[in-house]
């Protein structure tokens, strides 16, 4: 039952990866751009929650009204102010430009809010669970999940059934041919991080929810998003949600086999999917 | 006081006026001083050898390249500086020799892509403009097919849909006819008839000349870059310089 135990809380915490991983699928997918911040930007996420809970005394979770129009906006600055402007043949600039970013995020972190760990405080919600067949489900990991499910089937919704999603597609397909169909490259990629940032918001509050966070603690985020998409397949939102969850299980069970195996384990299970299917579990089927 | 000169009252209402276009990569040149004009409603065909410059000629008109110097003037605006996809609003639309669709999505996505982001129509508007087009240009059988899995004829149609999906006042081709059978470019020829005769006006390069000749009122010769030859299609195919540049015929064979 430990070993059931261990798969089922992976699986959850897997959810919590998905959410990690989405923001950097979709930029990665529109854009080609290799986002070196993203860890740091889910890591904001967290700080700002902080910032509006100490402020208002709101619940973490309904800091997300504040907090995730914060960082879209931020996300569509950030595109049309720097991103945009190291887009090209060359795929070095984005990777030195968003390592510079993670370098400001992470001493900005420090400057304003110390290198103290800090935590969200969620109330009965962090040790609320239910039973279910004899496992104790805690209820924020299960929220969680649900929260994955319906961002990642909304993102598919966006990305296949809309105006907006169809823009996306187009400019990821053929950059030069959409803009002569009159589509702004530089404003539909801007639209996209503001997206991409609105999910990493919500992956920031719940990760700083569910665990404490301090201003370098966006680097490890940064490798479970990677380790996720990868796993999943290149632009696959789906297969990024597995992703999650192989990697949750992975570390899960790592650590029940030995405490000190469980960041190892997960690793471990990227570079064995890494070494038997490269392009990811589900790589999107190109046309 | 005298009468305005000729050349203006010609020039009354263009469409599009090219002003001393030039482009050079490096020592090669590709545009030379080019200039001309385009009447709205105006069909003006395109001829010249291969590698003449007439698709550098489109890539600075619609603003994929920028031009060293001149300036292009857009229903009366200059729009030399403007982005490609600020053109394309304003009713610029091409096709592309070599098709070059949003090769993941299908043929009625890529319709879609041009009727919302150009021709700015939403929801049911724009599904039906892209449903008719794909009628007109006889791909609405194919209208859920990916487009990155069509034929060469489908793909060739498939540029002229999202081109007209755009709902252009300037639509320009690019050797749109190369490669059909001769069935498939009457019906192509009659198409870009309807569409001429709707009031679009059209620059069309084009290496099938009956097909050209049997649309466009006007023609230029462009070789190196820059032009060679304009006026009526039946005298400019019938000048002995046009005859040994383009087609390659001596002139005292």
């Amino acid at each position: 039952m430990d070993w059931v135990n261990a798969v089922v809380q992976g699986t959850l915490l897997g959810g919590l990866y998905a959410l990690f991983a989405a923001g950097l699928s979709l930029i990665f997918g529109v854009m080609r751009l290799v986002n070196i911040a993203h860890g740091d930007l889910i890591v904001l996420g967290a700080y700002l929650g902080l910032t509006v809970v100490m402020a208002t005394g709101l619940h973490p979770l309904l800091a997300l009204v504040f907090v995730v129009p914060t960082m879209a906006a931020i996300g569509y600055v950030l595109q049309r102010g720097i991103l945009n402007k190291t887009l090209g043949d060359d795929i070095l600039p984005p990777l030195l430009v968003t390592f510079g970013l993670s370098v400001i995020l992470q001493n900005l972190f420090l400057e304003g809010y110390t290198a103290d760990p800090q935590k969200m405080n969620a109330g009965a919600l962090e040790t609320a669970s239910v039973s279910v067949g004899g496992l104790s489900l805690g209820v924020l990991p299960l929220l969680t999940f649900g929260i994955a499910i319906f961002v990642i089937a909304s993102l598919q919704f966006i990305f296949y059934r809309t105006p907006l999603g169809r823009s996306f597609r187009a400019v990821s397909d053929n950059q030069e041919i959409a803009q002569l169909m009159g589509l702004n490259k530089r404003h539909i990629f801007g639209l996209a991080m503001a997206l991409a940032l609105a999910v990493t918001a919500i992956a920031g509050i719940l990760l700083g929810i569910r665990t404490s966070f301090d201003p370098t603690a966006g680097g490890a985020r940064l490798i479970y998003g990677f380790e996720a998409v990868i796993i999943g397949g290149l632009g696959n939102l789906w297969g990024t949600l597995v992703g999650g969850v192989i990697l949750g299980v992975a570390q899960t069970v790592g650590a029940k086999i030995d405490p000190g195996w469980q960041l190892l384990a997960g690793h471990i299970a990227f570079l064995v999917v890494l070494a038997i299917r490269p392009n990811g579990l589900f790589p999107r089927v190109s046309g | 006081m005298c009468a305005a000169p000729f050349y203006l009252k010609v020039q009354m209402s263009p469409i599009l006026q090219i002003n001393g276009l030039n482009k050079a990569f490096g020592a090669v040149t590709v545009a030379d001083d080019l200039s001309f004009a385009l009447q709205q409603g105006e069909a003006l065909g395109v001829i010249g050898p291969n590698g003449a410059g007439k698709t550098t000629m489109f890539n600075l008109i619609t603003g994929t390249l920028a031009p060293d110097k001149g300036a292009i003037l857009f229903k009366g605006e200059n729009v030399t500086k403007h982005s490609a996809a600020r053109r394309c609003r304003a009713g610029m639309a091409r096709s592309f020799q070599v098709p070059q669709p949003f090769s993941g999505m299908s043929v009625f996505e890529n319709a879609m892509v041009a009727a919302t982001q150009s021709s700015g129509l939403s929801g049911q508007v724009a599904e039906q403009l892209c449903l008719d087009v794909l009628d007109q240009t006889a791909l609405l059988n194919k209208a859920n097919t990916l487009a990155g899995s069509l034929t060469l004829l489908d793909r060739k149609r498939l540029e002229l849909t999202r081109a007209l999906c755009a709902k252009p006042k300037l639509l320009m081709l690019d050797e749109i006819a190369g490669g059909l059978t001769e069935s498939e470019c009457t019906s192509l020829i009659q198409t870009i008839k309807d569409i001429h005769a709707s009031g679009v006006s059209i620059i069309w390069i084009e290496h099938v000349v009956h097909a050209l000749l049997a649309v466009v009122d006007r023609l230029i010769v462009i070789d190196f870059g820059s032009k060679i030859a304009e006026g009526a299609p039946k005298e400019i195919m019938a000048s002995p310089e046009v005859q040994e540049i383009y087609l390659g015929i001596e002139v005292d064979a």
